[in-house]
């Protein structure tokens, strides 16, 4: 495949998005194109959660458009949005605390199932054969791929940070994701656990045919990773190409060193990651 | 000492009441039920009606406050509106009495899909608040809309009857109150193995990314205030049955604020926690009238027993808050678990 | 038939004194709420609570009224202070659902503490205001009403003289518009705390000996409080200013409901103002709008 040459599945065009006076995203346009792992990077506050809550609905842009496999979903609600197949994680892990981790990923089917009131009050028919085999299928795909079984039933706010990351990228699975976005999935993770994850990625891709968004600060890991990388600094696009073409940008440079990174970068840029790909 | 249970299915693990200990339990809950009309008297089959009622519309308003996170001061009003519906078919109509108790659930399902419809816009305190305003209002209609509700007065419920066969006392209404309470219980507890009673929970641990996951908030608020006013319309009807008549002040917001105090004594958000809380509530005042009697008092005993009912209500809301935020059921929980490891571990 | 203005005005002007003990309940309840960030549902029986206590030491204990109303404000101090401390601080952290229904569980143990005592009769409190009728132009004027709402606007006023200048005012200020930052400057915040529910206590008890002067006094006058919380939604939780200009105009259209439709709709007025401003302005008039964030 050639990313880049199909048409995109996720367009995003002169997205403008404002909080009162505070301009967050000033006309960021960017392709996803299918298949393709694409990364947002950008220092601190540069926007890239405020991009990712647009591109999910849940914040509405001033001006701009977003495309969703050629449809324009800019007036589209969140929820129909999942539907169509974006699925996301959150930043700061938005688990159910009241719930098992089974349910959590279980939830993330909701949008596409059909089990009106009366089934569920009564539990019979289409109720329990849907939800007998959404079991099943929760359990055989996903559980087993994201190997969390030995938690399944336990209340996710007793799990350590790393297996609540795992479990919300269960649940992402669950609702059959057309585009993936995950919002920092390795932050916070030790090595062992981020080359896990970074692992699970590269699957999800392959094995699922999965189209991968992803806002990540771990360079080596997005380097190693990406297909497509773009760079977000105060709301605005300064970089968009594959890693390399974006690490040698001297406006990314830049805006790494405006905000003092950039040594860190440079470590990061030469230390690969040791994952089989 | 009991060990953990072998599942061998997805089928036997999703079910109610997996194992073969508690089949055991049910079969003797079972016949509890059953036998109990016969050994108790009027006393005692007066307070399991009542208690049955309770915990229908208790288990309601936990569908939408344990379950849903959306506060409500409003349940006995919406047991009102079931109270009336019934009592008007009956005296006006002389309609089945199932249909009625179904009609009753279905008028008050429509007057809380009214309340909820700001849920979308209001949210949590603003929420319960916006409840109070529906009890008022509510109140309001009961006492006025004289073509209906017979205004201040009231109406007068003729005893239920079925095939003949009239539900005048309480050891005949408990076969007709209790086999639609468990229908109610059960149907709540099966609705949480499905996606809908999952959409619920989403929206109470965290509404805004439950929305992003693909759930359409106010369809699922609106029909969790949807259900649970159905079930204190069912309540309700059950109610103006038993008490046979209905007045305005036959639904205080002193009795929404029972029910809240069930639910959460109980525990919020679990199935076993409203039956609990139910029962529990229930019991308190009687208890009371048996220590207030026993107690060497010389003021007219029963001048006392309303004010320390008052308090107590009070008191078990706030210490449990405080105390046990999770409720009876985990008191329960915890007494299971220990004859479970008994008795190896203390 | 000619419209009567004068009926019009006086009307009107019982609705000002009435609203006027609404703003100065409505501060009582927003200074709890901006300090600690509680939804107290119990502020009508703390308003009673401080009303029977002026009741039973000028009836029981004999004092002179003056002396009553001092002993009951600041005894209602002291227990507003021990409900904090008993049962709101335990719950700091918690969700503001939970807290709230403390308030709820509290609002019934008053209830039932004052009917103990007192039973549920209506009382009346003796005689202590002026009763030469006021005139107000053509107006009457019932001179408790009036008495009542000077009482209320001096008050009103001193508090808001109080949290301006005074530090504790300060504290309190700093408090509510960030409670961690507030801690990082030394500032004291369950004393902050322990103090907003004080003084909330005692303004609520004045509120609470002038009502019940006005109206009498019985175990179901908590009901004021609902109304109050009417008040306090429709001016904005978090705004002084709200609570003032939404007490009089609560306190007017109650008025005018009772005087041309009837005194059941006057309750019925109000929350059908609620119901409107829930839906059309959820923060209120004068309320802070908070800006969610996934």
């Amino acid at each position: 495949m050639h990313p880049g040459k199909a048409s995109p599945i996720l367009e995003v065009e002169g997205l403008t998005l404002s909080f009162g006076g505070i301009k967050a995203l000033t006309d960021v346009g960017f392709e996803v194109a299918p298949g393709s792992i694409t990364t947002v990077i950008g220092p601190n506050g540069a926007g890239k959660t405020s991009l990712f809550n647009t591109i999910s609905g849940f914040y509405k842009p001033s001006t701009g458009r977003i495309r969703f496999q050629g449809e324009d979903i800019t007036a589209t609600r969140p929820p129909e949005r999942a539907r169509l197949g974006l699925a996301r994680s959150f930043q700061n892990i938005a688990l159910f605390r009241g719930m098992t981790v089974l349910d959590n990923i279980k939830l993330g089917r909701h949008a596409h199932l059909r089990t009106n009131v009366l089934d569920a009050l009564f539990y019979f028919g289409r109720a329990r054969h849907e939800e007998m085999k959404l079991r099943q299928e929760v359990e055989e795909r996903i559980i087993d791929f994201l190997e969390i079984d030995h938690i399944r039933h336990m209340p996710v706010s007793v799990l350590s940070y790393g297996l609540q990351k795992r479990v919300e990228m269960a649940r992402a699975l669950a609702m059959r994701p057309k585009v993936l976005m995950l919002d920092e999935p390795v932050a916070g993770m030790n090595r062992e656990e981020t080359e896990d994850m970074a692992r699970f990625i590269l699957d999800v891709r392959e094995e699922w045919g999965v189209t991968v968004l992803m806002v990540e600060h771990d360079m080596g890991m997005v380097m190693d990773l990406s297909d497509h990388v773009v760079v977000l600094n105060f709301g605005q696009v300064i970089a968009d190409g594959t890693p390399a073409e974006v690490q040698a940008n001297p406006e990314v440079i830049k805006a790494y060193l405006g905000s003092g990174d950039v040594s860190e970068l440079r470590q990061r840029l030469h230390q690969p990651l040791a994952v089989g790909a | 000492m009991r060990i953990g249970t072998a599942r061998s299915s997805y089928r036997h693990d999703e079910s109610l009441f997996d194992s073969r200990t508690q089949h055991g339990w049910l079969a003797v809950l079972a016949v509890a039920l059953l036998g109990f009309p016969f050994l108790a008297d009027e006393y005692w089959l007066y307070l399991a009606c009542l208690v049955a009622i309770n915990i229908a519309s208790t288990t309601g308003l936990n569908i939408l406050t344990g379950y849903t996170g959306l506060v409500s001061l409003g349940q006995a009003a919406f047991m009102g509106i079931g109270a009336y519906t019934v009592a008007a078919l009956e005296q006006k109509l002389g309609t089945p009495v199932l249909l009625n108790l179904l009609a009753g659930g279905f008028v008050a399902m429509l007057g809380g899909l009214v309340v909820g419809l700001p849920s979308l816009r209001v949210k949590g305190l603003y929420l319960a608040i916006a409840t109070i305003a529906a009890s008022v209002v509510l109140h309001f209609v009961f006492a006025n809309w004289h073509a209906v509700t017979g205004g201040h007065s009231g109406i007068t419920v003729a005893p239920a009857e079925i095939l003949g066969v009239s539900f005048d006392t309480s050891f005949r209404l408990y076969w007709l109150f209790v086999p639609i309470t468990i229908l109610m219980v059960l149907g709540a507890a099966n609705l949480f193995r499905t996606r809908i009673g999952r959409a619920f929970i989403a929206i109470r641990d965290r509404d805004i990314s439950a929305e992003v996951l693909g759930i359409p908030l106010l369809r699922y608020k609106l029909l969790s205030f949807g259900l649970s006013s159905f079930y204190a319309g069912v309540a309700g009807g059950m109610w103006a049955y038993f008490f046979r008549v209905v007045t305005p002040e036959s639904f205080p917001l002193i009795m929404s604020i029972f029910f809240l105090a069930a639910v959460i004594v109980g525990g919020m958000g679990t199935i076993l926690g409203a039956i609990l809380g139910a029962i529990f509530m229930t019991m308190v005042p009687e208890a009371l009238k048996l220590i207030v009697g026993w107690l060497p008092l010389s003021a007219d005993a029963t001048l006392i027993l309303s004010p320390v009912r008052t308090i107590v209500f009070g008191a078990l809301i706030v210490g449990f808050l405080v105390f046990e935020p999770l409720g009876l059921q985990e008191i329960w929980r915890r007494i299971r678990r220990f004859f479970h490891l008994w008795p190896f571990r203390a | 038939m000619d419209f009567d203005w004068l009926f019009l005005a006086e009307i009107v002007l019982a609705g000002l004194g009435a609203g006027g003990l609404y703003a100065l309940t409505g501060l009582a309840f927003v200074m709890i709420y901006k300090a600690t960030r509680v939804v107290n549902l119990a502020i009508g029986e703390m308003l009673m609570i401080g009303a029977y206590l002026c009741f039973g030491l000028a009836t029981a204990m004999n004092m002179p009224m003056w002396l009553a109303i001092l002993v009951a404000v600041i005894g209602s101090g002291v227990a507003g202070a021990t409900l904090e401390r008993v049962a709101i601080r335990p719950m700091l952290g918690e969700s503001p659902i939970s807290v709230f229904m403390v308030t709820v569980g509290l609002a019934s143990i008053l209830v039932g503490v004052v009917e103990l005592i007192w039973t549920s009769e209506p009382r009346r409190l003796p005689e202590f205001m002026p009763s030469a009728p006021v005139m107000i132009g053509e107006a009457f004027v019932p001179p408790k009403v009036f008495y009542g709402f000077l009482v209320a606007a001096v008050l009103i006023g001193v508090a808001l003289a109080v949290f301006r200048f005074w530090r504790g005012g300060v504290a309190l200020r700093a408090t509510a518009s960030d409670q961690q930052a507030a801690y990082s400057m030394g500032i004291n915040v369950p004393k902050v705390f322990s103090l907003s529910w004080t003084v909330a206590a005692m303004i609520a008890a004045i509120a609470g000996v002038i009502v019940g002067a006005v109206g009498g006094i019985s175990s179901t006058m908590g009901v004021f409080g609902l109304s109050v919380l009417v008040v306090v939604i429709v001016g904005g939780l978090d705004s002084v200013l709200g609570a003032l200009v939404a007490g009089l105009f609560i306190g007017v259209v109650e008025s005018l409901a009772g005087g041309f439709l009837g005194g059941e709709f006057k309750l019925l007025a109000t929350f059908m103002i609620l119901i409107v401003v829930l839906l059309v302005r959820p923060y209120g008039l004068f309320g802070t709008h908070e800006i969610e964030r996934l």
